[in-house]
């Protein structure tokens, strides 16, 4: 049984060199997730870093990531497992003129060849570590978190015809969540919970900084100033730090050296896709309408 | 106390604050202990807050039962020796001319630890009672601000700011929220002494506000609206990811023949996974019409605000503001308007609500199914906001009777508890026997019948 980090520190030091800076709690809970092998439940706003966190801890410890990304009418047989229909129909109809008996053929459909396998099954039935990213949770029907409360609290599956598959060796499970919907008391409770918030303004330069190589470090400072106004006033869509980075990104293909008004007036879009929002961002920071 | 029994005190504290902390969760948490170190209070809280806590609005209450359960430090503390109040005149003036002069310094330079240090000696110093009787606590957060007063400070704090370089409404802003925060530190630390004094448990029951979605519209203080204000499109985006998964849920109408046989194509003729037909969505009008008199202004605000956000559930939406006299807001709410601006032009058509100025719902009513009354049909639903607080007016009874009849569906929501209803001029009790009078006081209470009221009814 290997532990995914050593400490807290650690989990600091590699995340950061696996390029994600976390802040202490961050760091904390990640070092928990994996010390008593708990799923880890990450909420927030849009663009904070949650899925990135993952990523980053597979990075960080050499996992491999296997990732259920979640929607609407998500279901067992594209979350678990599947049986291949198609193949199994043809073997029956390739079997019809043989003499073979109807218990062999059946024996036969319900193997491994005729399993398709969806990526909670597949995470769990791997040997080398594995870090599951279960993303937007919120956004399945209830029925799936049905489904997520055998493989957490357990990491087993089990399949009617084959019998219960566990885990050689527990993944790292991190479930993402915008919180667009109320999750299960049943499991949150099975989870470490982590909410992960805008970082304040000293964390978000060094993200801007290390996301974005070449950028002007007085220009960051001028962007992350922006960028913290813009989230004080009543927004529709407050910037995140995905937003900010795409910013700095923008900026050095326009190659400015300093963000002036003019400048953060003429790409104000990169950061705010609401027009009402922009409308606001331009009275409140008195810009110059252009 | 030992360790165990100051954790299970405080999972007790966080279970009556209101967070379901179950058992298994309590063994998580004691076990998530067991893998940290312990020199860091911050540590304890994070390993704390990521086995219990697991919804970010209650943290505000987890932190402040935290606080109290594992204070931050005992008494004046090491750097406190000195602070202890003496008897006598303890605050004179000298002193607190001191104080105030390194407050503002701290405030200048947004300085944490010294805001922290100042908060300490500011309830150590100006905010104890000695001598006061059994059972009543003796220190104040109260009585220290007052002497303190840190928003006498504003001024010299925006000027500064100003000084610095900074524009002067962010300045105003920045100066506001470090004062607040400093507020905050002293309002912990004097709770950190009472529960020294009394025990946790008695602290923990009685300081310990509700989360912002559980807190009575009534009750606000400034701070809670602007973020209870913020709170209406997440809770509008909500309602609506849960309400179209609802529809989707329930959308499997008739079989669809041709789709169900061409992909059946794919597995021999063998129709194995059948293909539906999508119910057709049904959708109302929905007329509200809404006192906004002083009393129930906060209330109305935020039902009209999440009313509109979630417009795209009704194929309609009319809106009236009433005092005496009735006002149409739909022009108000124009798509993608911004909320700011929203919710200042609500409050100026507030003003031409009012003919005479008081509260009269008789006339209202009356004057409503005259201009308007053309607004409630068989397909709209009527919604009334409002305290049903009429100064003894007449209460036009019928009137409201056939507006709610000719209406497919009508209901009354009052901001009061249940149990004011009926009392003073309230005449909530004779309303609700015209219309079913729903009680909605909180923000999760409002998304729970508004849920109720746009969720499409089994057809009938």
């Amino acid at each position: 049984m290997t532990s995914w980090f050593e400490s807290p520190d650690d989990a600091t030091t590699r995340l950061r060199a696996a390029g994600y800076l976390t802040d202490d709690a961050t760091a904390l809970t990640t070092y928990l997730a994996g010390a008593l092998e708990k799923p880890l439940l990450v909420e927030g706003p849009a663009g904070v870093g949650k899925t990135e966190l993952a990523k980053a801890v597979a990075r960080a410890t050499g996992a491999e990531l296997v990732r259920l990304q979640c929607y609407e009418g998500l279901d067992e047989a594209r979350a678990l497992y599947e049986w291949n229909y198609k193949k199994q129909l043809l073997r029956i109809q390739a079997s019809q003129g043989d003499d073979a008996a109807w218990s062999e053929v059946h024996d036969d459909i319900f193997t491994e060849e005729f399993l398709l396998t969806r990526p909670l099954l597949s995470a769990i039935r791997r040997d080398e570590p594995t870090v599951l990213l279960v993303d937007e949770v919120d956004k399945t029907d209830v029925e799936v978190e049905g489904l997520l409360l055998e493989v957490l609290s357990d990491f087993q599956v089990t399949i009617p015809e084959l019998g219960t598959v566990s885990a050689t060796r527990r993944p790292f499970v991190v479930l993402t969540s915008n919180a667009s919907r109320e999750l299960s008391e049943a499991v949150k409770r099975r989870c470490l919970f982590l909410h992960l918030g805008y970082p304040d303004a000293e964390r978000e330069r060094a993200i801007v900084i290390s996301q974005v190589p070449g950028l002007d470090h007085r220009v960051a400072a001028q962007l992350v100033d922006v960028v913290v106004r813009l989230r004080e006033l009543e927004l529709k869509k407050a910037p995140s730090i995905a937003e900010s980075v795409d910013w700095a990104r923008t900026l050095i293909a326009l190659q400015v050296g300093d963000l002036d008004e003019d400048t953060v007036s003429r790409t104000l879009g990169v950061v705010l896709k609401h027009a009402s929002d922009q409308q606001r961002a331009v009275k409140e920071l008195k810009l110059a309408v252009r | 106390m030992t360790l165990l029994d100051t954790h299970i005190g405080f999972v007790e504290a966080l279970r009556s604050a209101g967070l379901s902390v179950s058992l298994a969760e309590g063994l998580d948490a004691i076990s998530a202990l067991e893998r940290v170190q312990w020199h860091d209070r911050e540590t304890v809280r994070a390993a704390y807050a990521a086995t219990l806590v697991k919804r970010q609005p209650q943290r505000v209450t987890f932190d402040a039962v935290f606080d109290i359960y594992y204070p931050r430090l005992i008494g004046g503390g090491v750097a406190g020796d000195g602070l202890e109040p003496v008897d006598g005149p303890q605050d004179a003036g000298p002193q607190l001319e001191r104080f105030r002069e390194a407050l503002a310094a701290a405030l200048a330079s947004a300085d944490a630890q010294a805001l922290q240090d100042l908060a300490v000696e500011a309830v150590a110093r100006f905010g104890a009672m000695p001598g006061r009787g059994p059972g009543l606590s003796s220190w104040s957060a109260y009585t220290s601000l007052q002497r303190v007063s840190p928003g006498e400070l504003m001024d010299r704090l925006v000027r500064g700011l100003l000084a610095a370089g900074m524009e002067p409404e962010q300045a105003e802003r920045t100066a506001g929220r470090r004062i607040g925060d400093f507020t905050r530190l002293v309002e912990g630390d004097a709770r950190r002494r009472i529960a020294e004094e009394k025990g946790p448990e008695h602290v923990a029951g009685v300081t310990v506000r509700p989360t912002i979605d559980r807190l009575d519209f009534t009750a606000a203080r400034r701070s809670d609206l602007d973020e209870m204000r913020r709170e209406i499109y997440p809770l509008a985006r909500r309602l609506a990811a849960r309400l179209t998964k609802e529809q989707h849920a329930r959308r499997r109408g008739p079989l669809d023949v041709r789709r169900t046989v061409r992909a059946s194509i794919a597995t021999g003729g063998v129709p194995l996974e059948t293909h539906h037909r999508p119910r057709r969505p049904h959708r109302t009008d929905l007329v509200v019409l809404c006192d906004v008199s002083g009393s129930v202004a906060n209330f109305a605000q935020f039902t009209l605000m999440l009313v509109y956000a979630l417009r795209e559930a009704f194929s309609g939406v009319r809106a009236f503001t009433f005092v005496d006299d009735v006002v149409e807001v739909s022009d108000t709410f124009r798509q993608g308007a911004d909320v700011v601006e929203v919710m200042e032009s609500l409050a100026s058509s507030i003003s031409q609500a009012a003919l005479w100025g008081r509260t009269n719902y008789g006339r209202a009513l009356t004057r409503f199914a005259e201009e308007h009354g053309d607004a409630v049909g068989p397909r709209s639903s009527l919604l009334v906001l409002g305290d049903g607080r009429s100064n003894y007016s007449d209460l036009a009874l019928p009137v409201l009777a056939d507006l709610a009849g000719r209406a497919r569906h009508a209901w009354w929501l009052n901001p009061e508890h249940p149990r004011h209803w009926g009392t003073g001029d309230s005449a909530a009790d004779r309303y609700g026997e015209v219309v079913p009078m729903v009680e909605c006081r909180n923000l999760a209470q409002l998304g729970e019948f508004v849920h109720e009221v746009v969720q499409p009814h089994p057809t009938r």
